[in-house]
């Protein structure tokens, strides 16, 4: 297996690869496989065969069993989501007060589907699994930003800030 | 970007969240001027007997979900094998209705690390993970912050307070796996492969992190060490009652006028932390039930709630658990059926699988509830899916399928009448025939 890095990612991203292969113990490189994949796929937009390689280079490992981990976790994705990743927490913390109605005014307010990606690349919509926000909900996460007590109106102004860009640059 | 939070209320017993409003609460200054690391410094001058006989004393049960006494967990890890032995932190929470270790992290992530710090100094462990869900990504950031500092000041890294003993820590994620928050299925997922849990025993005390011999707690359970050493195990086992010592962390959610997280010491009374604390339910209706420590617990009729305290023992006797310390509150209008039907949603799109009967008890389960909520159902439904679940506890590989069949098995039995009305509802507004069932 060649030790030269085929792909390469930005400075901070590399920074974070090279300590995560000395943080486990010797011969354990393999460890780094889920962490490498996810902070892979906040930069490059998916994991895709490229990264799916890359990571096996890194990690001392095939690609086989790169891929065969990519299967097991649902954040990690084979195809680019939008530029903003919109996740409705539907599960029952949230749907007690609720998410339903939200995830259903989701799907109308972006004419998405479940999974979709907006033709533009700017939004992907999907419906997950409890995220963590029980107290608070319902909850919603763009990326990796929490927000809480959601409303249709919250949702809209939300969305509305992604098209125009102001997104994160205010607080919500 | 300002996250929204619930208050504190003055009932609350504030002990581990007692940093939660300061600011930069999550700053080592913050950790050092509240008597920060002073749980460490008394530790640190025990033997690893005295340390896990206060842990016993101070009748800390693990927070994760299963309330097994810390102490003795940390007592069944071989000290003289030769091997390497690592501390590992589940920060995984995902199990729905949870949310402490997420503020746990955000809000005092010093706490977490002490309480590692404490465990490795126990076993003379070298090095510790601290194994956070995919989905709290920000967290790692402010956890790495966390450790940085702690080593800055001496509290990670090599000769430990002149200890002549060195730990390092780290932070890994997770990518989106409920079943990672199983201890062998992240200790799979730690090494790099599938989340798939691992035939116990050994446990993870014997043979865990990298064939290891192992301390693997719950986040909040490694939060709630610190203060141990530093006001003595009395004084935390009598915050609680006696076999649950101390206070935990409720994350109340669903129909109460105040949903959040709230301390409360071990054996808090039910309904005065739903109508004190948290004001009650909502828009004045009755309470319907109370799903009482996370999605796997069992629900509760609103009757059966009225004497019951909040500690791992009346929990159990009232054949539910106190799981992860997450309630969700029901009102008098909720379709459970509909929230059966999403709690088995759930568990099929997490099942990892790898063994039978949660695989396929789970998506038939699945299908059926489905079927069932949209208005296909038939009779024998009800008692096929309470017979489904009956099946499939105590035979799964871990914990999952048991998660899974309890709570759906509660259902059926508890409301019933609910899935009769619903398959009256459906059998008046069909216009085609019933399916007929052989």
């Amino acid at each position: 297996m060649s030790t030269v890095n085929r792909m390469t990612f930005s400075p901070a991203l590399e920074a974070r690869f090279a300590k995560l292969l000395t943080i486990y113990p010797t011969g354990r490189q393999r460890s780094a496989v889920v962490p490498m994949l996810l902070y892979a796929q906040d930069e490059v937009g998916c994991v895709n065969q490229e990264v799916i390689e890359e990571v096996a280079r890194r990690c001392g490992v095939t690609p086989l069993q790169v891929d065969e981990v990519i299967g097991y976790y649902s954040m990690l994705h084979r195809k680019p989501l939008g530029k903003f990743h919109v996740q409705v927490c539907t599960n029952i913390a949230c749907q007690a007060v609720g998410a339903e109605s939200l995830w259903d005014h989701a799907r109308e307010a972006l004419k998405l589907k479940n999974k979709e990606v907006s033709a533009d690349g700017l939004i992907s919509l999907e419906e997950v699994e409890c995220m963590g926000a029980c107290s608070w909900a319902p909850a919603i996460q763009i990326n990796y930003d929490f927000h809480h007590f959601v409303t249709n109106g919250d949702f809209d102004k939300l969305i509305a800030s992604l098209r125009d860009g102001s997104y994160g640059k205010k607080a919500s | 970007m300002a996250i929204k939070y619930n208050d504190p209320h003055p009932l609350e017993v504030k002990v581990i969240s007692q940093r939660f409003q300061m600011a930069n609460s999550a700053s080592i200054d913050t950790y050092l001027a509240t008597e920060g690391y002073d749980g460490l410094k008394k530790a640190i001058t025990m033997t690893p007997e005295a340390i896990i006989d206060t842990l016993k004393a101070s009748n800390l049960r693990g927070r994760g979900g299963a309330g097994f006494p810390t102490g003795m967990k940390w007592s069944f890890v071989p000290r003289t094998t030769g091997k390497p032995t690592y501390i590992i932190c589940n920060s995984d929470e995902s199990e729905p209705g949870t949310c402490k270790d997420r503020l746990l992290m955000e809000k005092d992530p010093h706490q977490m690390i002490e309480g590692m710090v404490i465990a490795g100094f126990t076993i003379k462990s070298n090095k510790g993970y601290i194994f956070i869900r995919g989905e709290y990504r920000y967290l790692i950031d402010i956890v790495d912050k966390a450790i940085e500092e702690a080593y800055k000041k001496g509290f990670l890294g090599k000769n430990i307070l002149g200890s002549g003993w060195d730990f390092d820590l780290y932070t890994h994620t997770g990518a989106g796996a409920y079943e990672c928050g199983e201890e062998s299925a992240l200790l799979e997922s730690l090494e790099g492969k599938r989340g798939i849990p691992r035939l116990k025993p050994p446990f993870p005390a014997v043979v865990g992190a990298f064939q290891s011999p192992t301390i693997l707690n719950n986040c909040e359970t490694f939060a709630s060490v610190p203060v141990i050493f530093r006001k003595g195990a009395e004084w935390y086992s009598n915050l609680g009652i006696p076999k649950s010592g101390g206070t935990r962390l409720t994350c109340v959610s669903g129909h109460v006028n105040r949903p959040g997280v709230y301390e409360i010491p071990l054996g808090f009374p039910m309904m005065k932390l739903i109508n004190e604390i948290c004001g009650g339910i909502r828009n004045g209706k009755k309470l319907k039930a109370v799903i009482p420590g996370g999605s796997s617990s069992p629900v509760l009729k609103a009757d059966e709630c009225v004497d019951l305290t909040l500690d791992f023992d009346a929990l159990a006797k009232a054949k539910t658990m106190a799981g992860s310390g997450g309630l969700v509150i029901l009102d008098e209008d909720t379709d459970i059926v509909a929230v059966a039907m999403r709690t088995i949603q759930f568990y099929a799109h997490e099942s990892c699988g790898w063994c039978i009967p949660c695989r396929e008890g789970t998506t038939w389960l699945k299908k059926i509830l489905v079927r069932f909520h949209e208005g296909g159902g038939v009779q024998s439904d009800i008692d096929l899916i309470g017979e489904l679940a009956a099946n499939m506890l105590g035979r799964t590989f871990c914990p999952l399928g048991d998660a899974a069949a309890m709570p759906i098995g509660a259902f059926v039995a508890k409301f019933r009448d609910e899935f009769e009305a619903k398959l009256k509802q459906s059998r008046a507004t069909k216009k085609s025939p019933d399916l007929v069932v052989v």
